[in-house]
């Protein structure tokens, strides 16, 4: 239960059967409830078809029909190291949070940082920023990788940020050097959150944010490791919700 | 579309003075990130002023501020002896001798504006807010400053203005009409109190309780600065913000600590050019 988007992934004997999500909205719960129906046809199921739900995200309180609920940071874990049983961190990097966790060989949080203060740290800066340049959120990644100077951005906040990327069209910097300093810039302050937590390998990228090559290379670059980005990183942190009951991780509602 | 985070500019001059038989003209450039301020002082007293919004470029926001405040008075830049330039983008005035950081010359001023009792100086400005310490002689003690986060700054305000579409001026006044003071909203950063106030307006709040949730947060933000370069009295503030009631009440409520009220022939946005004007005045007696 995202902040931007609610994401329905079922489980059957640790395969993935189907997935999908849908835009949060105003109201989180119904926009649930109709992604979550649209799951289950999809694979032909019914809600009695499911042994049990586990919800996960910053609206995980407003879950209809959950059993059980997840902190997001062991589901992250969980969900990593499923995917890639060498990880030992997990950086998340969501629409208005971002975090990383620390997890052992079994998949089990040891330790996590967050931050959910500032959108500068999060996807909803890298969306301002793409508003500001006039360029498609999609588009800002792949543009990034075009550009041939490095410009480093002095402004932390989105607010600032956004006024300074204004003033860099009007310096006439091009906009893929602009979008590769949107990208080195939100990469640092991620980099910094992970290096509070110390970073082990293997690491794994997800979240939404993962899906901005722009930014997958920053972060890279920046925190000198490769990345293990899995083809559909949104997914991870539902992922691990869905593993819990597995794992016996969650807590009974 | 109307501009609702616009503020006033304007230009004034003292009244009942004359320039022509004062022997030392000087002058204080403020170019701060949102608003440029130009003073004139005639033998270290306030003659004319200036305030407008700082443009694109900080050398034609000086110029056009300074030319703003001699307008109407039949002085030329000549005719002043000594510039100094303050602010965000002090070093880029073209017409100043020297240039002085902000806090420096915000802590002079208030001296100046409020006397040698001031100890505590809080300018809330355009981008940034500082908490300033200072001696009888209005000399930097300490100071703490945020410039990373438009949270507790103008810009803060600005976006909250747009987005009620109330015009900035009234975005205090307003916040204070409501019955009961609402929990303050819950984030910090401007941008996610932004999407908080929308779901508060989703949810049927009324404006005013918005404003009020909004500037209470803000005012929480602010009063941390202050408790950590610590306070004592007497306080002051100055900057844009010290116009928004709402901001200055409920900060003055979490502090216990009301700030001395502002004087009549003065605009606290000036106090940061009014200092530069008085060092002005300073370098020119000592070359």
């Amino acid at each position: 239960m995202g902040s931007k988007n609610v994401k329905v992934l079922i489980l059957k004997d640790s395969q993935i059967l189907a997935e999908d999500l849908a835009p949060s909205g105003f109201d989180q719960k119904t926009a649930t409830e109709k992604i979550f129906k649209a799951v289950l046809r999809k694979v032909g199921l019914s809600r009695g078809d499911i042994a049990y739900i586990v919800a996960t995200g910053a609206g995980k309180d407003l879950a209809p029909h959950a059993n059980s609920e997840v902190s997001v940071v062991g589901a992250d874990a969980l969900g990593g190291n499923f995917l890639y049983p060498s990880a030992r961190t997990v950086i998340d990097v969501g629409a208005e949070t971002s975090r990383a966790v620390r997890c052992n060989e079994k998949g089990r949080m040891i330790d996590f940082v967050i931050n959910e203060k500032c959108a500068a740290g999060s996807g909803t800066f890298i969306e301002a920023m793409a508003r500001a340049l006039e360029v498609k959120l999609e588009e800002i990644g792949p543009l990034s990788l075009k550009a041939e100077k490095i410009i480093s951005m002095n402004a932390q906040c989105t607010i600032f940020a956004e006024s300074e990327v204004v003033s860099l069209i009007h310096e006439e910097a091009s906009k893929a050097d602009i979008a590769r300093a949107i990208h080195d810039s939100i990469a640092n302050r991620i980099a910094s959150l992970a290096r509070r937590l110390g970073i082990q390998r293997d690491v794994v990228l997800v979240g939404g944010v993962a899906k901005n090559i722009g930014f997958v290379n920053s972060l890279q670059r920046t925190l000198g490791v490769e990345l293990l980005v899995p083809e559909e990183p949104e997914f991870v942190g539902a992922l691990g919700a869905a593993l819990t009951p597995l794992k016996s991780g969650g807590n009974e509602k | 579309m109307k501009e609702h985070w616009r503020w006033p500019e304007y230009r004034r001059t003292v009244p009942g003075k004359d320039w022509t038989r004062a022997s030392i003209v000087t002058a204080g450039v403020d170019v701060g990130a949102v608003s440029s301020k130009a003073v004139i002082m005639t033998d270290g007293e306030l003659y004319a002023y200036s305030i407008m919004r700082t443009g694109a470029s900080s050398p034609d926001s000086a110029n056009k501020a300074m030319n703003w405040a001699l307008e109407g008075t039949r002085m030329k830049l000549g005719n002043v002896q000594y510039v100094v330039g303050t602010g965000y983008g002090r070093v880029n005035v073209p017409f100043a001798n020297k240039a002085i950081t902000e806090i420096t010359c915000h802590a002079r001023g208030a001296n100046y504006i409020w006397g040698p009792t001031v100890r505590t100086i809080l300018d809330m400005g355009g981008q940034d807010c500082k908490a300033i310490r200072c001696d009888e002689k209005g000399k930097v003690t300490n100071f703490l400053m945020n410039d990373k986060c438009a949270a507790g700054t103008g810009r803060g305000i600005e976006v909250i203005a747009d987005l009620l579409s109330v015009p900035i001026e009234e975005v205090g006044p307003m916040s204070l009409s409501v019955e009961k003071e609402p929990e303050p909203v819950s984030s910090t950063c401007v941008v996610f109190a932004k999407s908080e106030a929308m779901e508060l307006l989703r949810k049927g709040w009324p404006k005013e309780m918005v404003l009020a949730a909004y500037c209470s947060a803000m005012a929480s933000r602010i009063a941390e600065l202050l408790r950590r370069v610590g306070m004592e009295r007497d306080f002051v503030i100055t900057g844009g913000i010290s116009k928004n009631v709402g901001i200055v009440k409920r900060l003055e409520n979490i502090i216990g600590i009301e700030a001395l009220p502002m004087k009549k022939e003065f605009d606290p946005i000036i106090a940061g050019a009014i200092g530069a004007g008085l060092f002005a005045k300073d370098f020119y007696e000592k070359e």
